[in-house]
Formats: C-alpha cells, structure tokens, sequence
C-alpha cells in the first residue's frame, strides 16, 4: 500500500505524524486497491476501529463517554478534548451534536480533517451496536465547511450489546 | 434543623461514600457505594474505628480524638480483607449530635473498580474517578502504542548498525567497525595484539582473471582468516586486499606467530575458481598493545603499518612484529590516517 501511495517510505507507522498529503496519498491507495469510494473505505475504517479485537482499547475509550447510546452522543462533544488528554498532539476536528427530537440528532463535524465525517459514521454505527440500540446514520450535506450527519435512534435497547467493565483493562 | 433521615438521603445522592455517625462513634447510616464494598456486613450499628483502620494521623482510637482532626485529610483503610486504602474527611453535626465522614477511593480507585466490579453509577456525577479511569487506560494505549513503536525502531537501528558495520562482500566487519572496537580496546587498558595483514599477487588475479575472480579470492580469504581466528577477536576488511586481525588478550609472540604462519600457508593454499587457479599470498605485520604505555588507535595502527612494511622489505608472505628501530622508516602511514593503502 505504501509502495502504490509512492510515499517513499515503507511503513506507516501509527504513533508518527505525517504531512497530511501524505496520509491522503494512503487512503486513496487503500481506496483504489480495494477497488471502492473513499468515503466507503473510511466507513468501514470507522468501524474496525470500534469492532476489531486489536483496537480494543479505543473502544473501552469510547465507552466511558456514557452509560447509555444517547449519553454516548452528548459525550461527542468533549472528543476532541478527551483525545487530546491521551495524546497531546492528537487534534482531532470539533464535533457538536444537536438534539431535535428525543430520537433524532445530528453531529456536525467541523473542518480540519478531510473525510473525518465518513469515520465518524462507521464509528458511530459501530458503538451503537455495542452498546446494543439499533440507529441509523447518514450523510446530510454540508453547512459551510462543516459537515453533517444525521442520526435516528430506532430503539434504545434494540439488543443485548457488548459488556463494558470498569475494572477490565483492554487485553 | 434537618432530620437525620433527611439529611441521609441528601447526602446518598451527593456523596454516596458517605458514613453517618452517632456521638459515640457508630455508624448510623452509610451510602450505597461504601456499603457495596462489605455487601455481606452491614455497617449500620457497628463501630467506625472497628471497620476502618486510621493510618494516618495515627493513635486515635476514640471519637472525641476523630472529631479533633475535623477538617484534615483521614488516611484508613480496612480492617479486613481486601484492605483497600481510603481517603476522608470527618465534618461535626451541629449540637453534638455526632459526625459525617466522606470517603473516596484515591489513588486506590484503580484497584477498587476491579475488586468490586464498580461502575460509574456508583460515582457521584461530580466525581473525577471516571476521567481518571479513562486517562489511566488512554494512556496505557497510548505508551503501548509507542513501545511497539520504539521496539520497531530500536529493529531498524540495529539492523542499519549491523549493517554500516559489514564489509557487504566478505561479511567481515568494515573499517568503522575495527576503529570502534580499536577505540573500545585503547579506552578500556585492555590487552590486545593486532596483524595487520595485505595480500601479496592479488593485484595480478583481478587483472588476468577479473573482479569476479578477485572477489571470490576476497570471500575465500576471509572464511579462512575467521576459521584460524576465536569467536571474540576482530576480522576487518579495511581495504581493497588489507584486512586488520585484533586478538582479545594475547601478547604472547610464539602463538602470535604461529597464527601468522599458519594464516599465511592457508592463504598460499591455490583457490580454484571456475576453469582457473587463483595463487596469492600475505604479508603482515603485528603489534602488542604491551609496546605503549598508553596505547592510542592510531599510533597502534600505525605501528602495525610500519611492521608490515618491514615484513613486505624483506619479500612475500612474511611476518614481522613491530620494534621502535623501525620508526619512520616510512614516514607517516596512510592507514593510520583512515586511508587505504597499496603495498603490492
């Protein structure tokens, strides 16, 4: 993958920072030799981060937004700050989350990071099934420069959902 | 003036580790997180100072020396198992009518929320211990993720190291090697002896036979200078046809010689390659490190040189140690100087 993106470089690594072209350059390899749109691939990139047992750890991290879905939601909007406690120079986009009805909500998520939105979807769909509510999540176009997704909450407690437990560390 | 009951459940909702205490230093009512510590052993009725322990301030044992300290920081911690470590705060009731104790968990809490599968409705919602409980594990994750950095680094560094310090056709160790272990050896006062060695007709081979053939003549003298040599001395190519031999602790000139002699029948031995013989010797040169009194790496070096000139002076495939008559005969030595040198 870092040979197609002509990087230069042969790893990728995950705690380095890297110009943001670059990274750019690494998606859409990615997009390409899977042979699908990016805002898909970052999808599912979302996801895996929530879902995969090799990021565990984010996924307990997540889970201390809230006891519930919907706490999970409000707690969107200190995520830039909680990612910044664990690695400093860590910056992730802000994130606000309107709430119109008592199932209906929408995050808007601020410019810095092009194509955070898509992540932020697969992310989002992801911890909904882990916390076991059945939601849907779509893009909702553009405010300015920011992006909006929209998100419906069908059932709370759609199904039993994954247990999280204080005391467990990840693995 | 509140009720006692009242003021209980206005206390289990502020600060559920709470412990209302009588005048004499009972318990009267706790708060649903201290009492799901001991979920077998109601606290109610028993005495304060017979559940907890009081570490710090020590000595006191009765409720008029607890109600002394008001106001100060209480350490306890458990009379029974598991003694898990509290922190408190004791605040008189008006009127004499006995006393409120608030505990939290401290720097225990890590420990706390495993031992008694806590969860964040046991927390107040002003409590600090979820934030500390998610930085805990977000820093973890992030320290994990950059040890496994720092061990594919520290990979790479050693690889690159192993590398910048390989002659890549021979395998042998390079010129830097040989001066890093040379300054090693002249830093430490260690014993050591050094050869100095330069093939003789080697020259003739690369241009009858080519450098394919001089490059094979150049693995072949190599596997035989570490077959005649121990695991902890030094073999290093330093040049085209000039390799430099170090040997840990020996001074002693009879085996000395004997490893030059031999070094030198094996490398006169002919090396078949493919339908040709290729014929070449060696000359060196050898210094003791017991010839200075502090030896320098360049002045070592440079005496081998010069021993290995003598031994050139008198014909082919000879050995020669370095004596101070031989001193500048030659001038300034090249090797000495990080450069390579052609003696054929």
């Amino acid at each position: 993958m870092t040979e197609a993106a002509n990087l230069g470089l042969v790893e990728f690594e995950a705690m380095l920072m890297y110009d943001d072209s670059m990274t750019l350059q690494v998606l859409e390899a990615m997009a390409e030799e899977l042979g699908r749109p990016l805002p898909e691939v970052l999808e599912d990139l979302g996801t895996y981060l929530v879902s995969n047992p090799n990021t565990e750890a984010l996924r307990r991290l997540l889970r201390f937004g809230g006891v519930n879905y919907v706490e999970f939601l409000h707690s969107l909007d200190d995520l830039p700050d909680r990612a910044r406690l664990a690695v400093s120079d860590l910056s992730l986009p802000s994130l606000e989350l309107d709430e119109h009805a008592q199932n209906e909500f929408s995050l808007t998520c601020h410019p810095g990071l092009p194509g955070f939105e898509s992540v932020m979807i697969g992310v989002l769909r992801a911890m909904a099934d882990d916390y076991g509510a059945l939601a849907m999540l779509e893009h909702s176009g553009s405010r300015g420069a920011s992006k909006v997704i929209s998100i419906t909450l069908i059932e709370t407690s759609f199904a039993e959902g994954r247990s999280f437990d204080l005391g467990a560390t990840a693995r | 003036m509140i009720s006692q009951d009242d003021l209980a459940a206005l206390l289990e909702r502020l600060c559920p580790m709470f412990v209302l205490l009588d005048q004499s230093g009972h318990v009267q009512q706790v708060g649903p997180t201290l009492q799901k510590l001991r979920p077998d052993q109601p606290m109610a009725g028993q005495r304060f100072l017979e559940l907890f322990e009081l570490m710090r301030p020590r000595s006191i044992s009765t409720m008029p020396g607890l109600l002394a300290v008001s106001g100060a920081k209480l350490h306890l911690q458990f009379r029974d198992e598991p003694h898990t470590a509290l922190k408190g705060i004791i605040v008189p009731l008006p009127d004499d009518a006995g006393a409120v104790v608030n505990l939290s968990f401290g720097i225990s809490i890590l420990d706390a929320v495993r031992d008694y599968a806590l969860t964040s409705a046991d927390f107040s919602g002003t409590d600090l211990a979820i934030e500390l409980l998610y930085l805990v594990e977000a820093k973890s994750a992030a320290m994990e993720a950059s040890r496994t950095l720092n061990l594919r680094l520290q990979g790479a560094m050693i690889a690159a190291e192993e590398q910048a310090y390989t002659d890549t056709l021979t395998g042998l160790k390079n010129r830097r090697a040989m001066d890093h272990i040379l300054e090693r050896l002249t830093t430490s006062s260690a014993s050591f002896a050094l050869m100095h060695l330069d093939l003789d007709f080697f020259k003739a081979v690369n241009d009858t036979l080519g450098h394919a053939a001089g490059d094979h003549v150049l693995q072949q003298v190599a596997r035989v200078m570490v077959e005649e040599t121990r695991g902890d001395d030094t073999v290093a190519r330093v040049g085209g046809d000039e390799f430099v031999l170090i040997f840990n602790g020996l001074q002693d000139k009879v085996r000395l010689d004997s490893i030059a002699s031999r070094l030198i029948t094996r490398l006169e031995e002919p090396i078949p390659f493919q339908s040709d013989v290729c014929r070449i010797s060696a000359s060196i040169g050898t210094v003791q490190s017991s010839q200075f009194n502090t030896p320098e790496p360049a002045e070592v070096l440079h005496a081998a040189d010069l021993a290995l000139y003598s031994a050139k002076r008198s014909g082919r495939a000879c050995h020669h140690f370095y004596d101070r008559s031989m001193s500048d005969l030659m001038g300034t030595s090249a090797l000495s100087k990080g450069e390579t040198q052609d003696h054929t």
